[in-house]
């Protein structure tokens, strides 16, 4: 290709500016069209009686009357209770026992290459099929129940008991994410430097102490991140439910959480707008939530 | 003492496996079985041992079920498995094309903030990130009527464009980490050298980012395969893909337990394959590069 010849090089008309913006613009409308419009169109939606098939003629401002009757409504915020219930538990244990299998894994043994790869895959399933699979095994006669029954206990109703239900949603997205946890845990580990192991030892530091002053102040600041990516993600998950349980949350909505109330809302029950509304107060509580957790993790990174 | 610890670390990660691939090896197990293993309360572990395995299941999710299982039994609603295929070739054709989209778009709006002054450039990516923390069911009503009207309910162009948007702000956040980890001199070299700026990019940029386009491309893959929220309230019928179409055949009648584990096999392996090809870089792609090794 001529290039060097004589006369300016093809393409030079494109200059920085243009290019800048010739780069920017496609992703910049693909998501404006995807977010803002979304977002701009539920908030006025908010404050209307429309359903999901009203013409624009039958559509009628209604004020603040679906915000006031949500704020109102038990069972509106008996939904936010049920996400805790499910987000909170799952958080934690998977923080704790993928920092635990973490600290198991971080060292040399035969193997550790595709033992790590393997543990890593549950996180990267659809959780339809992840979903799928516990709700075959949960079964009342499914294969969890026959092992607890072979040890002596009693079989649990993992999938019609309301007070259970919860408890098994926390078990399947614990199975599918800790492996993330872990792998956030592990990064972490591998960050210490061994220098400092060694000053300990011949200090003759105590594990405990080992632990509790060096190993934990490393590791906090990526454990933060890898907890807001999870809360997050578990604040606004509906597909595991909806597969493990169906979509109202199972046997007395025992894991109906607030995504799931907007779906029962406004694409189920047609009411458009006061899903819409409630759709808003999920977010303004999520936007407060990752608040929060930043602040938290710019606090401990110091 | 020694021989205690090492006995006790692989007692622990033997645990450890069994709770994370037993699950993932009870799906491979039953869609190799008969229905009657399938169901049976006993649990039958070993292959050869406790049950025959047979393919029959992939025949079945293949090639059309036959109508009768067994002593005149009716077929169920969830026997019919006829749909899979189509379902497969809709999920490849949409997040194909839904990748291939975010990560040429993404890649140049990535290159664009790397190397370009760009007015309110921390507002935008910002802004490029936070539509990522959109709960996806805040969006489907509005995008649900909104494809009503547009006609596009169904088609494989709502869900591409969907899609797309998904994975842009990935996109952009990994390859703007990566663009800014290769130094300027290159193209700038280049450039004084006679080329272009436009040259230098497509001659000198993209083929040094071609591996971290690839790396990006597959956990774009994985997320619009797996994708089902959406999927399932858009994409009813000749355009459905496989997550919606895997929860429904379970919706009614009797489940077939083994076809069902066999389809998720089959719509498993891609993912598990791209999971090996991607180990190294699955910490930066999981956490949308805030965390590095």
């Amino acid at each position: 290709m001529d290039t060097t010849g004589r006369g300016r090089p093809r393409f030079s008309w494109l200059t920085d500016r243009w290019l800048a913006g010739l780069f920017v613009s496609p992703t910049l409308i693909i998501l404006l069209f995807i977010a803002i419009y979304p977002l701009i169109w539920s908030l006025s939606a908010s404050f209307t009686d429309r359903t999901l098939l009203s013409r624009p003629d039958q559509i009628n401002s209604v004020g603040f009357e679906n915000y006031v009757d949500l704020l109102n409504d038990n069972r509106a915020w008996q939904r936010f209770v049920v996400t805790a219930q499910i987000v909170v538990p799952s958080v934690l244990i998977e923080l704790l026992l993928g920092f635990a299998v973490a600290m198991l894994l971080n060292r040399k043994f035969g193997g550790r290459g595709v033992i790590m790869t393997v543990i890593l895959i549950p996180m990267m399933l659809s959780p339809v099929v992840v979903a799928l699979f516990w709700r075959f095994m949960m079964q009342g006669d499914g294969i969890l129940n026959y092992y607890i029954q072979a040890l002596g206990g009693q079989p649990v109703l993992w999938l019609s008991s309301p007070s259970v239900i919860p408890w098994s949603v926390v078990l399947v997205d614990v199975w599918m994410w800790t492996p993330f946890m872990m792998l956030i845990a592990l990064a972490g580990l591998s960050a210490v430097p061994k220098y400092l192991y060694e000053a300990a030892e011949v200090d003759r530091a105590g594990a405990w102490f080992r632990f509790r002053h060096i190993t934990l102040p490393i590791v906090t600041p990526l454990l933060m991140i890898g907890i807001i990516f999870r809360t997050m993600d578990a604040y606004k998950m509906i597909d595991t439910i909806f597969v493990l349980v169906g979509d109202r949350g199972g046997a007395g909505r025992a894991a109906q959480t607030a995504g799931l109330y907007v779906y029962d809302t406004a694409i189920k029950g047609f009411d458009t707008g006061v899903g819409s509304a409630y759709g808003y107060i999920m977010l303004v509580v999520i936007i407060a939530l990752a608040n929060l957790l930043i602040r938290q993790l710019n606090k401990v990174k110091g | 003492m020694r021989i205690a610890k090492q006995a006790g670390f692989y007692v622990l990660l033997g645990l450890v496996l069994i709770f994370f691939t037993f699950p993932l090896y009870w799906i491979v197990a039953s869609s190799f079985k008969e229905r009657a293993d399938v169901i049976s309360s006993v649990p039958k572990l070993v292959p050869f041992v406790d049950f025959t395995p047979t393919t029959n299941n992939y025949r079945d999710i293949f090639f059309r079920a036959e109508t009768t299982t067994g002593e005149g039994s009716t077929v169920s609603a969830s026997a019919d498995v006829s749909g899979f295929r189509d379902r497969l070739v809709n999920s490849v054709i949409i997040t194909g094309a839904s990748t291939l989209l975010a990560v040429f778009f993404g890649t140049l709006t990535a290159y664009a903030v790397s190397r370009f002054t760009i007015p309110l450039e921390s507002d935008l990516m910002f802004f490029v990130l936070s539509t990522r923390m959109l709960p996806p069911i805040v969006v489907l009503i509005p995008v649900f009527v909104l494809f009503n009207d547009l006609g596009l309910r169904d088609s494989y162009f709502g869900l591409i464009l969907l899609y797309t948007s998904f994975n842009l702000p990935f996109v952009v956040w990994i390859m703007k980490g990566f663009f800014d980890e290769i130094p300027r001199e290159y193209e700038e070299a280049a450039m004084m050298d006679g080329y272009s700026r436009f040259q230098a990019i497509y001659k000198i940029v993209i083929p040094e980012a071609i591996p971290a386009m690839a790396a990006t491309a597959v956990f774009s893959i994985i997320v619009s395969w797996n994708e089902f929220v959406l999927a399932n309230f858009l994409n009813r019928d000749a355009a459905s893909t496989v997550p919606p179409y895997l929860n429904s055949i379970i919706g009614v009648g009797a489940v077939e337990w083994g076809r069902l584990a066999a389809a998720s096999v089959v719509f498993v392996l891609p993912v598990v394959v791209f999971t090996f090809l991607v180990r190294n870089h699955l910490l930066r792609g999981v956490t949308f590069g805030a965390v590095r090794r």
